[in-house]
């Protein structure tokens, strides 16, 4: 019977040395005390995104609180999903992209000399605005994370409890062959988000998950969400309004400034932002004034 | 002031009609040209049969036209042609997909720059060139000094292969790069997204969903080196035999057809005649490949959503 | 929809194994390098054989010569003038046949059936063997025609293989036209062969180009049709075009590679440069006319 790891490995890669003790959610731990509602894993110092030259976002202080969801509002290029995806170094595929500032994930600094953004990203994984299964079956689609990342262990059940917390398992137990692009739009999202969870990531990153699907899976899967952070830290890139105000604990307004550079306005409780914000800006923004 | 009548409708004028009968023909041309190659091939092929077996032609492995004793047994210029570009096809695959990954993949403009001339270059050389390079480089200073000159002579299959190969791999590398590239970035990112390395999302995503398009490369490539002629030419000699042995020399079907043009061959005598039976079998081959390739498209596309 | 109670199991584990999925990553991408640098190589040595070769031979005299049995006396005017001679009476007949042709397919008869046909046997067809060309250019120009073996049967020959390559080439050139140009056209009464010809046309006219100077160049490089047509390899007078003897470069350099003395092989060499330079003129001018004629356009 193996043990059960006591601490997250280093961000570089190496298996574990003397890394301060963290806790770390993995599947199957029996849940105990409700998480300190002020313990971020992700927090994010005085950063700012820059595309060459042009910086895109500027100066962003935040934390991510663990085990919630936390919601991205703002107009559109104010640049949220650009901080977004700089959260699991996505944005190193951009070949001119460069990050100033410190971003912790789990009191480690993500850009430090000697991680690799490859570790990076099974930690914090992402959903993306348009479903992107691939070609494969449902079942490869599910599997494809774990074996690569070298999972050891019993592959079956490992997809069926990802389609489970997916919410999909009813839908494509009998038709896990099938390829997984043969499913309904709101179906492959969640797949995308059942492959997500196969590699038992900490925090999932979702960029407009449901910008791309018609009202009824939009709702399934913000019950999905409520369920899963339970489990998992949630951000979540949102152009919806209502959907922040239903789905998220904590609320990011971001708008673009005179200089084209996106910047935090203001940043609290979801209740808060939406009935009493502190910010003129917000204020017009909730209500539907611009944006 | 009469309001002008616009007419609304009128019929075409004569000189749209004649225009569009002119551009139809043009089009129709091609037609025209591939009844022609087909009724030029099938009309003097029979004329052969008449006077050769069907039978002995299509499994004779024994070909010799012009020393007696004639024999017309096809095979034996089949074998050299397949030999020859089976060796071209181990050398143009591997080179070709490295330089469609290194270029749908991993390059920056820097790279492209370099890498897509050099192989529209090797591609635009006229093939006669590239026989010369393997008469009087590869066989003297590659292959002879490697292998012994006892073992290998100034002709053979496995130069003509190289220079073939060299001559494929640009077709190879540019259709596989565009299959490539078709592939959509959202499944690239999704790869990426769940930590995968940069190889792990070429091997496990990027190539299996060009693969329809990539085989369709190797196949239009095979077709290609099938009918290739001056390369082989020069490279792989006149010796026509039923063989698998690459030191050994040969005869393709198309050098063979040069080698009856360039002599003093009577135009009505059997061997001449010859001429057309093997250009019908040539056709006949390059053409199943080149549908063949067009299937494999079309059965096997990955369809994107 | 409720997660399955999670048991109390041992956690699955995870082996990432970066450091040996980063190696083997890198030795692909050295596998890819290596292969570019192998053509690189091949093309190199290629280039430095030819010139070490021929630039010994490549003097006034040889480009202003006829060949000869003598290799010091022989030179490659007659095949020079021969490749030109046929190159631009191949231009003259692929250019409009071909674009009529890709003009038909493209804005005429888009999508039909028919055009399906069309466009499936063109695309065969350039894939056919070029010698095969050369058979169907012997029967039915040579001997039907009865042209003889003459400069006029090879172009014409040449052309047929040429067409279709023209003819894709010219209609992705005018697909890549968006559609608000012709809607435009259209907008304006014009008639379909008005918008073609004054909107269309023009804004493909750049890939066109290129597409035709570059099958100029591949026909120029052809050399088994020619010969089956029955081009000579030793030629000593300037061809007539239309009733003459004739031979083109790249059957010239056929014909000197095949003597054994190294003399012959020294000017098979020089010609090789000098047909080397002709390909690389055109391609040159092929990137000149497409930035010339792309300079007014823009989406």
């Amino acid at each position: 019977m193996t043990v059960e790891p006591a601490e997250a490995p280093p961000l570089g890669g190496q298996e574990g040395n003397d890394a301060p003790a963290i806790r770390i959610t993995a599947l199957g731990r029996e849940r105990s005390v409700e998480p300190d509602a002020r313990e971020s894993v992700i927090e994010l110092q005085d950063v700012s995104c820059f595309y060459g030259s042009f910086r895109a976002v500027r100066n962003v202080d935040i934390s991510v609180a663990k085990q919630r969801i936390t919601a991205l509002i703002g107009p559109s290029g104010c640049g949220k999903s650009t901080l977004l995806r700089t959260m699991n170094r996505m944005n190193d595929l951009v070949p001119s992209y460069r990050t100033e500032g410190t971003i912790l994930f789990d009191g480690q600094s993500l850009f430090a000399p000697g991680v690799d953004p490859v570790a990076v990203r099974r930690r914090v994984g992402m959903v993306f605005q348009k479903p992107n299964p691939f070609p494969k079956s449902i079942y490869d689609n599910v599997a494809f994370g774990p074996r690569i990342n070298g999972f050891k262990g019993n592959l079956d059940e490992l997809v069926e409890h990802s389609l489970r917390r997916a919410a999909l398992w009813d839908d494509v137990k009998d038709k896990l062959k099938q390829s997984g692009m043969a499913l309904s739009g709101g179906q492959q999202q969640r797949l995308c988000i059942a492959r997500t969870i196969a590699v038992e990531p900490e925090v999932i990153l979702m960029d407009e998950p449901c910008s791309a699907l018609d009202p009824r899976s939009t709702l399934q899967i913000e019950e999905l969400m409520a369920e899963l952070k339970q489990d998992y830290t949630i951000v979540i890139v949102t152009h919806n309004m209502q959907q922040a105000a239903r789905a998220s604990d904590t609320t990011i307004f971001m708008t673009m400034g005179d200089d084209r550079a996106g910047y935090v306005v203001e940043n609290g409780e979801t209740i808060q932002i939406f009935t009493n914000p502190k910010h003129r800006l917000t204020e017009d923004y909730v209500s539907g004034r611009f944006g | 002031m009469s309001a002008a009548s616009i007419t609304l409708t009128h019929r075409r004028p004569i000189g749209e009609r004649i225009i569009e009968r002119l551009l139809f023909l043009a089009a129709a041309l091609g037609v025209l040209t591939t009844l022609g190659i087909i009724a030029v091939l099938a009309f003097e092929t029979v004329e052969f049969f008449l006077q050769i077996s069907p039978i002995d032609f299509f499994t004779g492995t024994r070909w010799s036209a012009l020393i007696k004793p004639q024999s017309f047994g096809v095979l034996a210029l089949v074998s050299g042609t397949l030999l020859v570009t089976a060796i071209a096809l181990v050398i143009a695959v591997p080179l070709g997909l490295l330089a469609a990954v290194l270029l749908a993949e991993y390059a920056g403009t820097r790279f492209r720059t370099i890498v897509k001339p050099i192989l529209e270059t090797i591609a635009g050389v006229p093939t006669i060139v590239l026989g010369f390079f393997g008469l009087n480089f590869i066989a003297p200073h590659i292959l002879r000094p490697l292998l012994g000159a006892d073992n290998i002579g100034v002709f053979s299959a496995l130069n003509g292969g190289i220079v073939v190969g060299l001559l494929i791999t640009p077709l190879i590398a540019s259709i596989s790069e565009d299959a490539m590239r078709a592939v959509p970035r959202g499944m690239r990112e999704g790869a990426f997204a769940m930590g995968a390395t940069k190889f792990e999302v070429v091997r496990k995503v990027v190539f299996p969903a060009a693969l329809s398009g990539i085989m369709a490369s190797v196949i239009l490539a095979m077709s290609r080196a099938i009918g290739e002629t001056m390369a082989v030419v020069l490279t792989v000699g006149t010796k026509p035999q039923f063989t698998f042995d690459p030191t050994e020399s040969v005869q393709t079907m198309t050098a063979f057809i040069v080698q009856i043009s360039i002599g003093e061959t009577a135009q009505g005598s059997i061997e001449f005649k010859s001429l057309f039976a093997v250009g019908a079998t040539l056709f006949v081959m390059t053409l199943a490949l080149n549908l063949l390739s067009g299937w494999v498209v079309r059965r096997f596309r990955t369809g994107y959503s | 929809m409720t997660a399955a109670a999670p048991a109390a199991r041992s956690a699955p584990r995870f082996e990432p194994a970066l450091m040996r999925r980063k190696l083997t990553g890198t030795i692909f991408y050295g596998a890819c390098l290596a292969s570019i640098a192998f053509l690189m190589l091949a093309l190199a040595l290629l280039l430095f054989d030819v010139l070490t070769r021929g630039l010994p031979w490549l003097d006034l005299d040889f480009l202003t010569h006829p060949p000869s049995a003598r290799p010091a006396r022989a030179g490659v005017l007659t095949s020079f003038i021969g490749s030109l001679e046929i190159g631009v009476i191949v231009g003259a007949l692929a250019f409009p046949i071909g674009v009529a042709a890709a003009i038909y397919l493209a804005e005429y008869a888009a999508d039909s059936r028919l055009n399906r046909l069309l466009q499936t046997n063109i695309s065969n067809l350039a894939g056919v063997p070029s010698i095969i060309y050369g058979i169907l250019g012997l029967s039915v120009f040579v001997r039907l025609a009865n042209l003889g073996p003459t400069v006029l049967a090879g172009a014409l020959t040449l052309t047929l293989l040429i067409l279709p390559v023209v003819i894709i080439a010219s209609i992705e050139a005018l697909r890549a036209v968006p559609d608000a140009q012709r809607e435009g056209a259209y907008a304006l009464g014009a008639s379909r062969w008005q918008m073609v010809r004054r909107s269309i046309l023009p804004a493909a006219a750049p890939g066109i180009m290129t597409g035709i100077i570059l099958a100029m160049a591949r026909a120029i490089g052809e050399a088994a049709p020619l010969i089956i047509i029955g081009a000579f390899t030793f030629v000593t007078f300037v061809p007539n075009p239309i009733s003459g003897q004739y031979t083109v470069l790249p059957i010239q350099i056929f014909g000197w590679a095949q003597q054994p003395q190294a003399d012959f092989q020294g000017i098979s060499a020089a010609a090789i440069i000098v047909i080397l330079a002709l390909m690389l003129i055109l391609n040159g001018l092929a990137i000149i006319v497409r930035a010339r004629l792309s300079r007014h356009i823009q989406w």
